[in-house]
């Protein structure tokens, strides 16, 4: 830190040019209403500081939290979608890619990396919501798979980070079989006793938490998280009943069973690795 | 702090002690002496009474409301190393049943045990140290993690029992408790019981199964409570006494029956009256038997297990 106090020349000296302006107009209003400047609720983990709303965010971002120093290695970060079904709906599915690839200099909906979290070797796949709603196809569940292959490998603990609208459609039951691809994974690292925490994030939803999102030794979320199978509309839909007011948020789906924790972002990064020093019998790291 | 019908000598004394403290306080008289002549007449008066106790006024002291419960243990022993863990994956979190990891000393622990409420609101929170079945499916899956990380597994009985109630038996009780001291007679890490307080029936030996079972001094443990027993066999409940001391439920007579491994001594006027010094000895007891059962094989530690409750039961011919 710069010891401002000590200075010895009075007056500012930074140069016009080089002062670091946050770029004005950037705020974040949170569904409650309450209005915070985009630098701010950046330093605040993404959690709007006034009413404790997690603000969904991305790989970029987690990984940023998690990593020390925001160092990590990227694993198999050219991936990408192919069209074997020549699937087109509003829109052709290929061109639905460029332009998700376009939008969000994203090759799919999730990136896994490799990196030191609190000095320990971690593995970690995030999912992205801003491609095509975090959808699951052939690449997402290859690069799961894959990442859990390096888990194995390297025998390093595997944090999946699920943020998904569920499997995608346009690559039909090619993606309902990543469901059993992911999970068999999962088994094979259960089989090597190497710790597996799966984060449930708003919103996680259908194929993905049918698959790996549910199977961790611990399931973990964030306050208020949207998690369930089939979303809300269609269960009401479905039904023709009222849903509770709290139905299928994370407190929800806690109080019936399936969350171990609910854990607030600023904890997030102490809180996993806690985890892994208690289960793997290890000195607790500070 | 309450007091039972057999501890009001103490109380008396105790006030004693406090208005001549403050006497010495407020005024110059000298009360060094008087105060060091109650504070023996009170020691010697604890002794006795708790030298004395019957298998009623155990199972009294078993119940008493300022008693530490299961996770006054275990936050005090493992402090902010304590991560609480919920859920059964299957329909509920059962409050009444809590699990999760923590440590004492540098040896990880697999901590579940049944936990009631110490006030009206939270008495029914936990629903009186009453575990649904999902209780004891959530205690199960901590258990099976823990074998898988091969992390021993300590468990707090403190409970009247299971719930006996409609959606309890939809459930399965019956079937969450059998499954339970099935696999808990196979599990492959060290299993450390402690009966904190009450260990009633079925219920208490669904988490109950264990390497070294330990009673605490003024706990009881046996196939139903006093009073259930009273209303059942003499049809009243005025038999209460007499139904304690039928059962021999205390940790004396359950030693005796070898039935359980060792009576771990209370600090005088019991875990209620310094449970500072409670924590101290629970904790110590855990991390000596741990010890020693850390250094026997998984296949010899499970051996053992089973010949110990092969071995229980008294017939002839």
């Amino acid at each position: 830190m710069t010891a401002w106090f000590k200075r010895k020349e009075k007056g500012i000296q930074t140069a016009t040019e080089q002062k670091k302006d946050t770029p004005k107009g950037l705020w974040y209003k949170s569904p409650t209403g309450k209005i915070v400047e985009y630098e701010e609720l950046a330093k605040n983990f993404y959690v709007s500081p006034e009413d404790d709303y997690h603000v969904r965010i991305g790989s970029k971002e987690y990984f940023e939290i998690l990593f020390d120093d925001n160092k990590f290695t990227e694993l198999d970060p050219k991936l990408s979608s192919k069209d074997p079904l020549k699937f087109e709906d509003t829109k052709k599915y290929v061109d639905r890619l460029k332009s998700a690839q376009k939008k969000t200099g994203l090759k799919d909906a999730v990136r896994t990396a490799i990196g030191k979290s609190m000095g320990k070797d971690l593995v970690v796949a995030c999912m992205d919501f801003s491609f095509i709603g975090g959808s699951m196809g052939s690449v997402v569940g290859e690069k799961i798979a894959r990442a859990i292959d390096m888990s194995i490998k390297k025998k390093v603990p595997f944090l999946m980070i699920s943020k998904s609208g569920g499997a995608r459609m346009m690559e039909a039951a090619l993606s309902l079989m990543q469901l059993a691809k992911t999970s068999a994974k999962l088994a094979q690292l259960a089989e090597a006793k190497i710790p597996y925490i799966s984060l449930c994030t708003d919103p996680t939803t259908g194929g993905t938490t049918a698959s790996y999102a549910m199977l961790g030794d611990i399931n973990i979320s964030e306050p208020g998280a949207l998690i369930g199978f089939a979303g809300p509309r269609v269960v009401k839909e479905a039904t023709g009943k009222d849903l509770p007011k709290d139905f299928q948020t994370a407190e929800f789906v806690k109080e019936h069973g399936f969350l171990d924790f609910i854990v607030h972002r600023s904890e997030l990064k102490q809180k996993v690795n806690l985890y892994i020093d208690l289960i793997q019998n290890e000195p607790i790291r500070k | 702090m309450e007091y039972l019908d057999f501890e009001l000598p103490i109380k008396e004394l105790e006030e004693q002690l406090e208005k001549c403290q403050i006497i010495g306080e407020e005024s110059d008289v000298d009360v060094t002496d008087t105060c060091k002549q109650i504070e023996k007449k009170l020691s010697e008066t604890r002794r006795e009474i708790y030298k004395n106790l019957t298998a009623w006024q155990r199972v009294q002291l078993s119940r008493h409301p300022n008693r530490p419960y299961t996770l006054d243990y275990i936050r005090a022993i493992c402090g902010e190393t304590w991560l609480e863990l919920h859920g059964d994956r299957n329909v509920k979190d059962d409050k009444a049943m809590i699990g999760g990891l923590g440590k004492i000393g540098d040896q990880s622990y697999m901590l579940i045990g049944q936990q009631k409420g110490y006030n009206t609101k939270t008495r029914q929170l936990r629903n009186f140290g009453m575990a649904n079945p999902e209780g004891y499916r959530k205690a199960l899956r901590l258990m099976k993690s823990a074998e898988k990380f091969n992390i021993p597994v300590v468990s707090f009985i403190d409970t009247p029992g299971a719930y006996p109630g409609i959606e309890a038996e939809e459930r399965g009780q019956g079937e969450a408790i059998a499954r339970n001291i099935l696999e808990m007679t196979r599990l492959k890490v060290p299993i450390i019981v402690v009966i904190i307080g009450e260990g009633a029936s079925g219920g208490a030996l669904g988490i109950g199964v264990g390497d070294k079972v330990l009673m605490l001094e003024n706990t009881w443990y046996s196939v139903i409570s006093p009073e259930s027993c009273s209303s059942i066999l003499w049809r009243s409940w005025e038999y209460k006494e007499v139904a304690a001391e039928a059962l021999k439920l205390t940790a004396s007579d359950m030693k005796k029956l070898k039935l359980i491994d060792e009576i771990v001594k209370e600090p005088e006027g019991g875990a209620h009256a310094n449970r500072e010094r409670a924590f101290e000895i629970v904790k110590n007891k855990i991390s000596k038997h741990y010890e020693d059962l850390k250094k026997l094989s998984p296949e010899k530690l499970v051996e053992m297990r089973m010949d110990k409750y092969c071995n229980m039961g008294v017939f002839s011919g």
